[in-house]
């Protein structure tokens, strides 16, 4: 088997007497679409934050593309090629669909520090920007002012500016949270693609999306993996049905 | 055409007439108080840099608006006096020359802007006005006790520096200067707007966690923007110890920096001619309201109460709406 993209080894953080995460590996695949569950307050963001860069864990190490980034800022990782999209839709407001998509585009490039020359009229950056919008089926919307978007459409428009920086791994927040059935309909067959072009690390609340989706699924609770296995071996684990599913299906 | 961009015309095209009138008018005071403008413009202009599209609320462009004024003043003393500014390692002669100067004045403060903002941007909100506020009252009280430039007096410039095929002391030459620096800076920063660099600095305000993920550091643009800034606002400090002959602590003290603050927010933060509509207000009401009562600020209060309440985009979000997304 090729070497795991993303690698968590035995990382561990508390806040106080709360121990957010304990003791937690994971890793991804090339190829694959890794869900991570777990009920509310598990310890999923937290984890998430840890492998993006935004919390430093206590212990532990996260591997990636081959070196430790555990000491690496979040924008460090990002540059090396970690495609981050937030549970919470976290987008440039004040910007039209287009900019942000472009601003995607410009991190990619990673030439920010140019003051003279239009952005939004840079042809390279504008077919990395309008290939994404369309991917996610946006294109029409290139021109609306972000803060006008529907919900669904901000989640897209997250994915899509992910997209504009062609990661080499994808850590997904919840991104069907707050979608109609049709919505995250159309997002479900878009990330199975997905997962060809980079790896995907899926949080996700929807049972349904992520039995349909992932190769592996990893079982959070209480801030511990307790078990992390494909989709017909968590469906048959007692310790995970009573812990969670049991929970979600009474 | 948009809204915007007729009254960005048709300001700048005021700034064009109104002093040619005075000139024919033989009204040289007129002309003298349009050239406070402008210099008044051209010093919002570089701090709606900072608070405009970075977001940054700098309560210490006083700092820059001095250093600038002292650059002029010290240059132009040591020019006066026939004593060198050093004479060791090597002889640094004073000058009298504008354009020596206003280069003094933009490196001088473009360097201050790298240390203050490199401290003060580890803090944000609150703590940043006052931390800035802080380093403009350091300079302000070291200008009082440095007795060698003239301590609390300041220092007094006989004759106006000098600018190359230009007499400087004809008011509508010296303001055709700075009209033109003024053109220049507001090319710059229209330009500065809609570059990479422009984008990538408003997303920065508008959401960090963003700019994180694309993998930029907001800190390494907040800290180009507030240089850049410090740097336009230096020049318009040095242009405006040049108009008045005459450089005195008042230029670092907060007063400058709320009256800078006031130009932005009375025209419109973020919109590139902002400062230039709200420091022409600004003289408008001091010219007009200053004879009515030496109180003349409250009045300014009032107004200024009355934009943050009811028109936030200033006069520009007033007369030409919302900021309209440029594509």
């Amino acid at each position: 088997m090729t070497d795991p993209v993303l690698e968590v080894r035995g990382v561990s953080k508390s806040f106080g007497a709360l121990i957010a995460s304990n003791d937690i590996n994971l890793d991804l695949y090339p190829g694959e679409i890794h869900a991570l569950i777990g009920p509310n307050g598990a310890g999923k963001s937290t984890l998430i934050k840890q492998i993006s860069g935004g919390l430093r864990p206590d212990s532990g190490r996260v591997h990636f593309a081959g070196r430790d980034v555990t000491d690496l800022s979040t924008a460090a990782r990002a540059r090396l090629g970690m495609g981050r999209t937030f549970q919470i839709s976290s987008l440039a407001m004040d910007y039209t669909v287009l900019q942000n998509a472009v601003l995607g585009a410009l991190g990619h490039r990673g030439d920010v520090f140019r003051f003279f020359r239009p952005a939004m009229t840079d042809p390279e950056l504008l077919d990395r920007a309008r290939d994404s919008l369309e991917t996610v089926g946006l294109e029409e919307f290139h021109a609306v002012r972000t803060s006008e978007l529907s919900h669904g459409q901000r989640r897209q428009l997250e994915v899509a500016v992910a997209l504009t920086l062609s990661p080499k791994v994808f850590l997904m927040d919840e991104p069907m949270a707050g979608l109609g059935g049709e919505g995250s309909h159309r997002l479900m067959g878009f990330l199975d693609g997905l997962r060809s072009q980079a790896p995907i690390l899926l949080v996700e609340h929807d049972m349904d999306a992520v039995f349909a989706l992932a190769d592996r699924i990893s079982v959070l609770v209480y801030g511990e993996i307790i078990a992390t296995g494909t989709v017909g071996e968590i469906r048959e684990n007692p310790e995970v049905r009573s812990a969670y599913l049991g929970e979600e299906d009474a | 055409m948009r809204r915007e961009t007729i009254l960005n015309f048709s300001l700048l095209g005021l700034l064009f007439l109104f002093p040619l009138w005075a000139w024919v008018a033989d009204e040289p005071f007129l002309i003298t108080l349009a050239t406070r403008a402008v210099i008044f413009a051209i010093a919002g202009v570089g701090l709606n840099l900072a608070l405009g599209f970075g977001g940054l609320v700098s309560f210490g462009h006083a700092l820059f608006f001095g250093l600038g004024g002292y650059a002029m003043g010290i240059l132009a003393h040591h020019a006066q006096t026939y004593v060198p500014m050093f004479t060791w390692p090597f002889v640094i002669e004073g000058t009298t020359s504008m354009p020596i100067i206003w280069l003094t004045a933009i490196a001088v403060s473009a360097l201050v802007a790298l240390g203050v903002g490199a401290l003060s941007l580890r803090t944000s909100g609150v703590y940043f006005i006052m931390i800035t506020l802080a380093f403009a009252q350091m300079f302000y009280y070291f200008a009082i006790s440095w007795s060698a430039y003239g301590g609390e007096d300041g220092l007094s410039i006989y004759v106006r520096n000098e600018f190359p095929g230009l007499n400087t002391m004809d008011p509508i030459q010296f303001y055709a200067i700075c009209y033109v620096i003024l053109l220049v800076m507001l090319f710059f920063v229209f330009r500065l707007s809609r570059s990479s660099f422009g984008l990538m600095l408003g997303a920065a305000r508008q959401n960090e966690d963003r700019v994180q993920a694309l993998g930029q550091v907001p800190y390494r643009m907040y800290l180009t923007a507030f240089v850049i800034s410090g740097a336009i606002t230096g020049l318009a400090g040095a242009l405006f110890a040049d108009l008045n002959r005459f450089v005195s602590p008042v230029m670092f003290d907060w007063h400058t920096s709320g009256e800078i603050m006031i130009f932005v927010i009375l025209g419109g933060v973020g919109r590139v001619l902002g400062p230039v509509a709200g420091a022409a207000l600004f003289i408008l009401l001091e010219h007009s309201l200053g004879g009515v009562s030496d109180y003349w600020h409250i009045y300014l209060g009032a107004i200024l109460l009355g934009v943050v309440l009811f028109a936030r985009g200033g006069l520009f979000g007033l007369i030409a709406g919302r900021e309209v997304a440029h594509d």
